[in-house]
């Protein structure tokens, strides 16, 4: 029995929310522990105290984030079980695999060596304490590998075959798993991005002292930093945009036509459509203004590549439901005892699309006994809504394009040694912290609820994956979570934003602002 | 190198055991720790001192529990599947109590004002207290069996609801777990600080080490009255087995018939209570790693007794005894596990090698002096 679709879409809420949440903090951590490790290593080679005071100020701020990465982190990795529990069924045998080598590999280095980061400044040499930084930078980047490799693997599920027998995906390749072309994109598009959300980050609070003229030596050595930093890994999102993974597999194939709004196939070189307004129920644009070739090359990197349209994608697909319930009628066969070549060869034949076949259980238990309306239904399913995710794309490209002039221009300023005088510069700067926060969400919206109908594209509903709980049971883990997040928020940037007015004086080394003032007072 | 699947599955269930352990010997005693704070540390300076005893060190600690996690994800989907969603509500809490951890260590002392830091105290307390009592409790509906079945598809259902968790042997084994790191938490501090706070966590050691023997004796008495499971029936286990295909009965001897079948079983239970009782008798002659050292083997000697007692079950099922998933057919596919296997073989050492490397660089004994020296940089 399936579990009851209200539970379903809790479940689909719970999850979207605590990743989101989640996600709040984890691009600092990618971002700021590299920017530690660049600190630390001008104190290393320099000498200079100021540098030291850099890595140990940012490094406050760092823990404060981090606590909430944790725990926010400890949820998302047992939540597969409690409230998907068909889905770690169905993909545990390959799903689980990148999981647990991310906390072996990647987790146990970054939280071993994190306490070491701020309690063994006197207990290590210059070198070996730099040795420690960069290992939980090392540490939280390898863990976005890991976890991107498993979210890119329910974008593109390569490498891995049905077995009848257990009812589940298993592993075929782990090579295949993780080359997956959609994940190795995923993984630079999305440290990229905390990059990006780090330096905007250090920018912003450096320029705030900047404006208010308080610690400038040590202000513009962060600014500097967060300039250089930042310029460069907002240039490799741009140049490294996830769109070359949206040719592969055939959700990003849905994906691509929903965040471009093409509802038709356009003769190749697509044209790039700058606005519209998406009209779902007649597949249809307003107010349509486009760049011809445009979407073409990016999304296919040629002119003479097609890129599908919505309507096209949806006859494909209703194709291919047809051919599942063939694979469904075989296995429930094979699974009552039949061992016939004929049940086997017609298994073999149609086991690709066995998961569009698995479309039609919400609507029929039974799957061969669809009605044509129900075909149709379910066809309809496969294609997300369209509005959403149009906007949310260009929402996250287009702050994509302000934090490049945002860093160009503090780039530019700095070179010229002429930074100060921009006073609407820094202002902008400091206004700009939130936004990349916004474009990466907006980017995991994309990415995610893009991906639905499915958990595992072209693989596994959505319907069929949740645990079948009762909705009071989803209710009490809601009002908890969000509960209890929202405090722990609240607290955190209460604490972010009283150790950024404090600045580096926060350490207590007598050289900074308001010690100064207070010691003259 | 070819292992053929029979040994990769109990290969296993030891790796498992590994790393459970693993967590319970190192994420245990901040556990233990942590639910002390109001015992062990009277003034603000005193449970400074008990936190960052622990402190540096605990995130690395609880990547065990996380670990164990993801490891079970891929070695027993089926397991992670079924008890995850069985003890949803259990887990909720788990998850909240957890919540307070990270949290609590790192911004506890960010404020000085006596409310803020009492409030985070209290909540470093419940965040050491519920998670050592459900996992007990969570141990203990093990051997009583949870409300959960298969059908054809593999897809789990549910009988009873959160409340069946709360019977008498699980809530038991909820108190056991507590007396147990409450003891290694003790141990640890008794370890790691001076004065007042050692005085008290002696006290501690001395008292938990004889509360834990007593218990665990105790427990050993009760699981007699309980009804085990074995395998009447079941394909060959070197190839794939799924649950459903098996036959359960409700065994002769309850969960104590491994112990009659392999007698060197029996070192388990009696490194638990031997620990125990070892841990109380040296915080009494005031040997601090000796405590410490017992305490450890009391905790493998407890968890082992769980794990081969149950043993080849994992999650015994009382809706559906033949849903029970044992370490036969709860696994990945053969060519996963010798994967992961690869996979722990290499970064296990690596991760013993430099988490032994952080615990030198930390050691050494965290007094009221330093804290009050190092008050702006310490937890």
């Amino acid at each position: 029995m399936l579990p009851a679709a209200d539970v379903v879409e809790l479940s689909r809420l719970q999850f979207g929310l605590t990743a989101m949440f989640h996600f709040l903090f984890v691009p600092l951590t990618l971002g700021l522990s590299w920017i530690l490790v660049i600190c630390e290593s001008m104190y290393v080679m320099t000498g200079q105290q100021v540098y030291k005071d850099m890595t140990r100020f940012w490094g406050k701020l760092f823990g404060i984030n981090f606590a909430m990465g944790v725990t926010t982190g400890i949820t998302l990795e047992f939540q597969f079980g409690t409230n998907w529990a068909y889905y770690s069924h169905y993909v545990g045998d390959i799903f689980g695999v990148p999981l647990a080598i991310e906390g072996l590999m990647a987790f146990f280095l970054e939280s071993t060596f994190v306490g070491l980061f701020f309690f063994g400044w006197d207990r290590l040499s210059k070198g070996q304490h730099l040795f420690v930084t960069f290992l939980v930078a090392l540490g939280s980047n390898l863990s976005a590998l890991w976890i991107l490799i498993a979210n890119g693997w329910m974008q593109n599920p390569v490498g891995a075959v049905f077995n009848p027998e257990t009812m589940r995906m298993e592993l075929a390749s782990l090579g295949e798993v993780f080359f997956n072309p959609v994940a190795q994109v995923k993984f630079v598009h999305t440290v990229a991005a905390g990059y990006v959300a780090a330096s905007m980050f250090v920018l912003g609070v450096s320029a705030w002292y900047l404006l208010k003229a308080r610690d400038t030596g040590f202000a513009l050595r962060s600014f500097a930093i967060a300039a250089g930093f930042g310029l460069a890994s907002t240039l490799s999102v741009a140049v490294l945009g996830d769109e070359s993974g949206y040719t592969a597999g055939e959700v990003q194939k849905v994906k691509m036509a929903a965040i471009e709004a093409e509802w038709e196939t356009q003769p190749a070189p697509a044209a790039f459509n700058l606005f519209a307004i998406p009209d779902q129920e007649n597949e249809r644009n307003h107010y349509e203004v486009k760049i011809p070739y445009v979407l073409g090359l990016i999304a296919t990197r040629s002119l003479d590549k097609e890129v599908t349209g919505i309507k096209d994608l949806k006859v494909e697909h209703e194709v291919r439901i047809r051919s599942g319930m063939q694979a469904y009628d075989a296995l429930s066969k094979m699974k009552a005892g039949d061992k016939s070549e004929a049940v086997k060869a017609q298994f073999a034949k149609h086991e690709k699309d066995l998961g569009f076949g698995l479309l039609l259980k919400k609507y029929t238990p039974n799957v061969i006994d669809a009605t044509e309306a129900q075909i149709k239904a379910a066809a309809n399913d496969t294609i997300p809504q369209v509005a959403p995710l149009y906007w949310s794309f260009r929402v996250m490209v287009g702050l994509g394009m302000w934090f490049l002039f945002i860093f160009a221009a503090s780039f530019y300023f700095l070179a010229r040694r002429n930074l100060a005088p921009q006073r609407w510069l820094l202002k902008l700067a400091v206004w700009s912290i939130p936004l990349p926060w916004i474009a990466i969400e907006c980017g995991w919206f994309v990415a995610e609820y893009g991906r639905q109908p499915w958990t595992i594209s072209g693989i596994l509903p959505t319907r069929l994956s949740a645990s079948a709980l009762d909705a009071g049971q989803l209710h009490f883990s809601l009002i908890g979570l969000l509960g209890i997040y929202s405090l722990l928020f609240a607290v955190e940037m209460y604490l972010m934003l009283k150790y950024i007015r404090l600045g580096p004086s926060s350490l207590h080394t007598g050289r900074y602002f308001r010690e100064a003032q207070a010691q003259q007072a | 190198m070819m292992i053929d699947y029979e040994t990769l599955k109990l290969v296993w269930w030891a790796l498992i055991a590994v790393l459970l352990i693993g967590f319970a010997l190192t994420g245990g005693f901040d556990l233990g720790a942590a639910a002390l704070l109001p015992f062990v540390g009277k003034t603000d300076e005193e449970r400074r001192v008990a936190i960052n005893a622990i402190g540096p060190t605990w995130e690395g600690n609880q990547t065990w529990l996380i670990t164990a996690g993801g490891a079970i994800f891929a070695a027993w989907p089926l397991v992670y599947a079924a008890a995850f969603s069985v003890f949803y509500i259990a887990f909720m809490l788990l998850l909240f109590a957890l919540f307070l951890r990270p949290v609590g260590f790192d911004y506890r002392s960010k404020v000085t004002d006596p409310r803020w830091r009492t409030t985070w105290d209290w909540g470093l307390f419940v965040g050491g207290l519920v998670p050592a009592i459900l996992c007990g409790v969570a141990i203990g509906n093990l051997f009583v069996g949870l409300s959960f079945r298969f059908d054809d598809t593999m897809r789990v259902s549910y009988g009873a609801g959160f409340f069946s968790l709360l019977n008498p042997f699980s809530l038991f084994c909820g108190v056991v777990s507590l007396a147990m790191l409450l003891l290694h938490g003790a141990t640890f501090l008794h370890l790691r600080t001076d004065a007042d706070v050692q005085r008290r966590a002696r006290t501690a050691v001395i008292a938990f080490g004889l509360v834990t023997a007593l218990l665990f004796a105790l427990g050993g008495i009760w699981v007699r009255q309980l009804a085990g499971l074995h395998i009447a029936e079941i394909g060959d286990v070197n190839g794939v087995v799924t649950p459903l295909s098996k036959s359960v009965q409700v065994g002769e001897g309850g969960w104590l018939a491994n112990f009659s079948l392999w007698p060197l079983a029996w070192l388990a239970p009696v490194a638990g209570l031997a620990g125990a009782l070892l841990a109380a008798l040296s915080g009494y002659l005031r040997w601090q790693w000796p405590a410490f050292l017992a305490s450890g083997l009391a905790i493998t000697g407890i968890i082992l007794t769980a794990g081969l007692a149950l043993f080849p079950f994992v999650l015994p099922s009382s809706l559906d005894i033949n849903s029970s998933l044992t370490v036969w057919d709860s696994v990945s596919s053969r060519k996963t596990l010798a994967i992961m296997l690869g996979v722990v073989i290499v970064f296990l050492p690596i991760i013993s090698i430099y988490t032994t490397w952080v615990y030198r660089v930390m050691r050494g004994t965290v007094t009221v002096d330093r804290i009050r020296k190092e008050t702006h940089t310490s937890y």
